[in-house]
């Protein structure tokens, strides 16, 4: 009897251990799978001029996306430009003024617009920016990729900033310095590496999107810096590419997928990297 | 016994009352600190000593739902009168708090200089007078002074908190609030902030609040003994130690209670 009820804990223990297990491992398998399906088919459609070249005419063999990568990086920037700085103030506006009324709608707030579907962010950045302005541009891009990474820089600004404790900030206040200047030199001097972690991981997560540039930045096949012209993009161009019939276009369309996949993913773990270094370093203490 | 009565008053609580909220943590304490003395506060835990001491730098008002009434006057100034900036009082009440807290991602150098630096002073040789005397005052210059580039936080419990003390001494405040400043500290680490304090004494006036009343005993002038937010008495820590008036006293420091 009392045999069998161990036996019988055991084999409960096993298959909880299996189904966790089975879980875990059912999640690692897709995103395998994507990065070696794209891994497969981009890195054998990849060559030194897909980054040199812009794209040829239909027909005509070779080509590369150039703009589309000078063109992503640019939509990033400026996305980042306006996203950061607002988006790092109204994070320190949250964790310092946290019982503020507005500071519990703000929250609510940034919790909805997180939630939001990239493409009605593309539709807002349309409706805002091209029609006004009568032509598709890299400003539009930019406004709607800074609404997708404005979320994501609020809350975990908030978040890191939550995380220095009280006394420190009273320690600053006893020195008699003004509260300002305890946020900024004290409180927020401190946490800079971990502030950038998460605008790298914001701007990563920007720069694979498609959807909210489809048409505000559009999209065009030469090198273009204007601010009030289209713009290629990366994600755009792929999208453009896929749906095409041109094998030849196909081919550049994986390559993209390919580059992108790469630059989004050193992207996130540098910003790990830097995440752990300073874990390391606080370790000590 | 040694006479105060003729050392000036520097700091007078006024009917000094606060609260959390609803909760009255502090009953309406009056009392005076005579220049450049030490004078401790005890009591059990919870009799509203720690509550009483952030009310002398107006530090308690940053807590949510707390706050005060009465007066506290510095060298004569209510600091709680609307005329008076916070952060000026500040400047001439400084505090060390129970956990040592130098601030992270900070050499040892910034933090003792960062209240000086955040005021505008930034000529270097100014700042590294005021780092080295500061340091020698809170007996921590020579354990530091070849890697004051090295981070505050990873010097040990004890260094931390007199880093804590050099750091609040810098920008010169002429009364220094403590607030159970050894009680996260071992007794070598005690010993020497007790003998800094009564070096740094023969500048400063300090007021501590302490759970150790052998601590009191040993390194006050002066000693009050606070009991469910009210303040039992207050006199000569000599006179406190061997004659209390009050019965409740007398229970607390022969270990009746508390």
């Amino acid at each position: 009897m009392k045999l069998n009820y161990r036996l019988y804990r055991k084999a409960k223990n096993i298959m909880f251990l299996i189904l966790t297990l089975g879980s875990a491992l059912a999640v690692l398998i897709p995103l395998f799978m994507i990065i070696q399906f794209v891994m497969v088919q981009g890195a054998s459609s990849l060559s030194l001029d897909f980054f040199t070249e812009l794209p040829k005419p239909v027909g005509e063999i070779g080509g590369g996306m150039k703009h589309a990568i000078l063109g992503t990086i640019c939509l990033v920037i400026l996305g980042a430009a306006i996203a950061v700085p607002i988006g790092v103030t109204c994070g320190i506006y949250l964790s310092e003024f946290r019982k503020s009324r507005l500071s519990k709608n703000l929250k609510l707030s940034v919790d909805l617009m997180s939630g939001i579907p990239s493409i009605v962010i593309g539709i807002f950045a349309y409706l805002m920016v091209v029609v006004p302005l009568k032509s598709f541009s890299a400003l539009a891009g930019g406004i709607a990729l800074s609404i997708i990474m404005l979320p994501i820089i609020i809350k975990t600004s908030e978040e890191i900033l939550k995380l220095v404790p009280d006394h420190i900030r009273e320690a600053g206040l006893a020195l008699g310095l003004p509260r300002w200047k305890v946020i900024l030199f004290v409180v927020l001097k401190g946490e800079i590496s971990n502030l950038l972690t998460g605008i790298i991981l914001a701007i990563s997560r920007a720069a694979g999107e498609t959807a909210p540039l489809l048409f505000t930045a559009f999209g065009n096949m030469y090198i273009s810096y204007g601010l009030n012209q289209p713009m290629a993009s990366l994600p755009v161009q792929i999208y453009t590419y896929a749906i095409s019939p041109y094998k030849e276009w196909q081919k550049q369309a994986w390559a993209g997928a390919f580059v992108l996949m790469v630059l989004i993913l050193s992207m996130n773990l540098f910003a790990r990297y830097i995440l752990t270094k300073i874990k390391d370093k606080k370790g000590i203490s | 016994m040694t006479n105060y009565n003729d050392a000036k008053i520097i700091l007078e609580a006024k009917k000094l009352e606060a609260w959390f909220g609803d909760f009255q943590a502090v009953k309406g304490i009056t009392v005076d600190y005579r220049e450049k003395t030490i004078n401790a506060i005890i009591g059990p835990s919870g009799c509203g000593k720690s509550t009483y001491l952030r009310c002398l730098n107006r530090i308690h008002e940053e807590i949510e739902g707390a706050r005060t009434a009465g007066e506290v006057l510095l060298e004569g100034e209510n600091i709680y009168d609307k005329k008076v900036d916070v952060v000026d009082v500040r400047r001439r009440i400084g505090m060390v708090f129970q956990k040592p807290n130098p601030f992270p991602s900070m050499s040892i150098l910034d933090n003792v200089v960062i209240g000086l630096r955040l005021q505008g002073i930034s000529k270097r040789s100014t700042l590294l007078e005021t780092a080295e005397s500061c340091l020698r005052k809170a007996a921590l210059w020579d354990e530091v002074k070849d890697k004051l580039s090295s981070m505050g936080t990873s010097l040990s419990g004890g260094q931390q908190q007199r880093l804590c003390i050099a750091r609040a001494l810098a920008v010169n405040p002429p009364v220094l609030l403590m607030d159970e400043p050894t009680s996260a500290l071992d007794p070598i680490a005690t010993a020497k902030i007790e003998e800094l304090m009564n070096e740094i004494k023969k500048d400063y006036t300090v007021i501590i609040v302490t759970h150790n009343m052998q601590q009191a005993a040993r390194i006050s002038d002066f000693t009050s003994f606070f009991h469910y937010g009210n303040m039992v008495e207050h006199g000569q820590s000599s006179n406190i130690f061997t004659n209390p008036k009050e019965k409740s006293t007398e229970d607390y420091i022969s270990g009746r209670f508390g």
